[in-house]
């Protein structure tokens, strides 16, 4: 492209009447070569790492799904062998089953109690610092932290749980022991760890709510649910629908909580998709099922990531 | 600012019972729900083993045992699995100063050719959730290409995946593309290079961005769990999350509890001084992507 370009003025160096001198043919291409030299040089080690890292991995799990895959020796192609195994193993729908469970729940429990409590705070005129540091704070402590607090509140025997039931004359519970109950134990620790963003996220959305919209709707007679229903609700509709997205796609991705807390058990009562994926590949060395596994979960995910991306971006552009 | 309840309506004395009964079953609520917990935690620790396991359990100790501490210092090895977090984090963080800077102001700034091609390739991979993609990242870890060098057991393990991401990356090729034109091209015509420009003008003016993607690279190695279980089967270079969970079976209660308190006072400690603008960053939007 550059060539055809340096070529009229080429031409018009030849003609002898011009008085300027002819601009050196190479010297803008040489220019352009070194730009992008340069422009490569600052790009070279950041595109490395998302070439190893990130692409070739996401290429390698599809590849590696249609493979007998075992580290060590020469790979080879196995068909659709992995998913038909995959799909057999009684563990596949338990861990579907839980991580979609779990995801629900998170979503109804991890939704609903923030979005509650960031409505109060935006109405509460003191303390704000504190509401939010104490929010915020189970979010900086570390996961497997939490998880093992937690396991210990679970404690049948001196565990706080428990203790707060009996405080109040309730019957005990066995929490994270029980096959029942496993699963809501673990959405309670993962609300507790992760609230404290969506409460702060959704906070700065209600804060950009103009006022006079709520001074309208009162004015039209309406009470405090219809004002929030009306007003509120609509107006935030966007953070709402994104912060949803989010925490399926972060909650569908679970692995420390059940990892830590209960090992899967009880009877497989809270093995979910990614903890699968890790037996696959580190208990039965079956890099190939775990891969197939992988790519499921990864269609699954993409859709919901998909989703987010084109709803950030046409709020970009609004 | 009018908010969801009017101002007259909090004036009238009806109003402000309401409103001050609600604030303090708020902060109640809060102290208890996500303060207690972390009371219980570090008080746990200073228990004795016999006064932890007693039902119904007292809420301060009879007595305060520094045991537990000294014994998960010593017992536990935590300096060392202390020491191996912070150098992973480190590393981390500077590698994806250096590379994802350099890679956004190539982006940003100097055109290279393809540039749009490989920016989607980059913002693709945000739709990738990482997770999913464990299990092939590490046997390339394991084995990596053209190489053929093992990286498990290495803190390079987690340092260069870390430079991989898409988030952040972007997060300073916005900035660098809002920065004021005039001032790059006046350093440039007074004959600065690309790399003195970068150094010069662009990294002091982009001060803000990149306190926010320190903390996240920070915060993020601090807190991994699945992919440093996975990296690190050396028991000596564990980090400390992977390192309490392999030692939680065998190990007296009030000494992982006191391990655990202390494994997260440095992410508590970096939040509580740079909280107002951890806060502040979230609440623009930008934390979570």
């Amino acid at each position: 492209m550059t060539k055809t370009a340096e070529r009229p003025s080429a031409q018009r160096a030849a003609v002898p009447p011009r008085t300027r001198p002819a601009p050196r043919p190479d010297g803008r291409w040489r220019r352009t070569l070194t730009d992008q030299l340069h422009a490569y040089a600052f790009l070279l080690g950041g595109l490395l790492c998302f070439a190893l890292f990130s692409w070739y991995p996401a290429v390698r799990a599809v590849v590696i799904a249609f493979q007998k895959y075992t580290p060590g020796s020469p790979p080879q192609w196995a068909g659709t062998a992995n998913f038909t195994r995959v799909l057999h193993d009684p563990e596949f729908t338990a861990a579907w089953r839980n991580t979609l469970t779990f995801t629900a729940l998170a979503l109804l429990l991890g939704f609903a109690v923030p979005f509650l409590l960031a409505l109060v705070l935006n109405e509460l005129r003191h303390a704000r610092a504190f509401f939010r540091v104490a929010v915020y704070l189970p979010v900086m402590i570390p996961p497997v932290v939490s998880a093992l607090l937690w396991k210990w509140f679970y404690d049948p025997g001196a565990g706080l749980a428990n203790e707060a039931l009996r405080a109040v004359h309730l019957p005990t519970s066995n929490w994270s022991n029980g096959a029942d109950t496993a699963l809501i134990s673990l959405v309670i620790v993962a609300t507790w760890a992760n609230m404290g963003g969506t409460v702060l996220i959704y906070l700065a959305a209600l804060q950009s709510i103009p006022g006079e919209l709520y001074e309208a709707a009162e004015l039209d007679g309406a009470n405090l649910l219809q004002r929030v229903r009306h007003v509120t609700v609509p107006q935030t509709r966007f953070v709402i629908l994104m912060l949803m997205l989010l925490q399926i796609i972060a909650t569908m991705q679970v692995f420390t909580e059940p990892f830590v807390i209960t090992g899967g058990g009880p009877e497989n009562a809270t093995v979910t998709v990614l903890y699968l994926i890790y037996k696959y590949a580190f208990l039965y060395n079956d890099f190939g099922g775990a891969c197939a596994l992988s790519v499921m979960l990864l269609v699954l995910l993409g859709v919901f990531s998909a989703g987010y991306l084109r709803l950030t971006r046409s709020e970009g552009d609004a | 600012m009018r908010t969801l309840v009017s101002p007259a309506t909090l004036a009238r004395p009806r109003g402000r019972i309401v409103y001050w009964t609600v604030f303090t079953a708020t902060v109640l609520l809060f102290a208890l729900a996500f303060l207690f917990p972390v009371y219980w935690m570090v008080t746990g620790a200073m228990k004795s083993p016999d006064e932890v396991a007693r039902t119904p359990p007292t809420l301060v100790p009879h007595h305060w045992h520094t045991g537990g501490y000294t014994d998960a210092w010593d017992l536990m090895r935590l300096p060392a699995h202390l020491w191996n977090t912070v150098v992973q984090a480190a590393g981390a963080w500077l590698c994806q100063i250096v590379f994802c800077t350099a890679a956004a102001y190539a982006l940003s700034r100097l055109r290279p050719a393809f540039g749009k091609f490989v920016l989607g390739g980059i913002l693709a991979t945000l739709m990738v959730p990482a997770q999913a993609l464990v299990v092939p990242k590490y046997l390339t870890v394991a084995d990596l290409p053209l190489l053929h060098t093992s990286l498990l057991n290495d803190p390079l393990a987690i340092w260069l995946p870390a430079v991989a991401n898409a988030f952040n990356l972007y997060l300073l090729k916005r900035f660098f593309d809002q920065l004021p034109r005039d001032v790059l091209e006046a350093a440039e015509i007074d004959g600065a290079g690309r790399t003195r420009v970068l150094w010069s003008v662009v990294l002091p003016m982009s001060r803000p961005v990149l306190g926010v993607v320190s903390i996240f690279a920070l915060v993020a190695v601090w807190q991994d769990f699945l992919w440093p279980l996975m990296v690190f089967s050396d028991t000596d270079r564990q980090p400390i999350s992977v390192a309490l969970v392999q030692l939680s079976q065998n190990i007296p209660l009030t000494v992982l509890i006191a391990a655990m308190v202390m494994a997260s006072v440095p992410m508590v400690a970096l939040f509580l001084v740079f909280q107002r603008h951890i806060v502040a960053g979230i609440s623009a939007g930008s934390t979570k992507g």
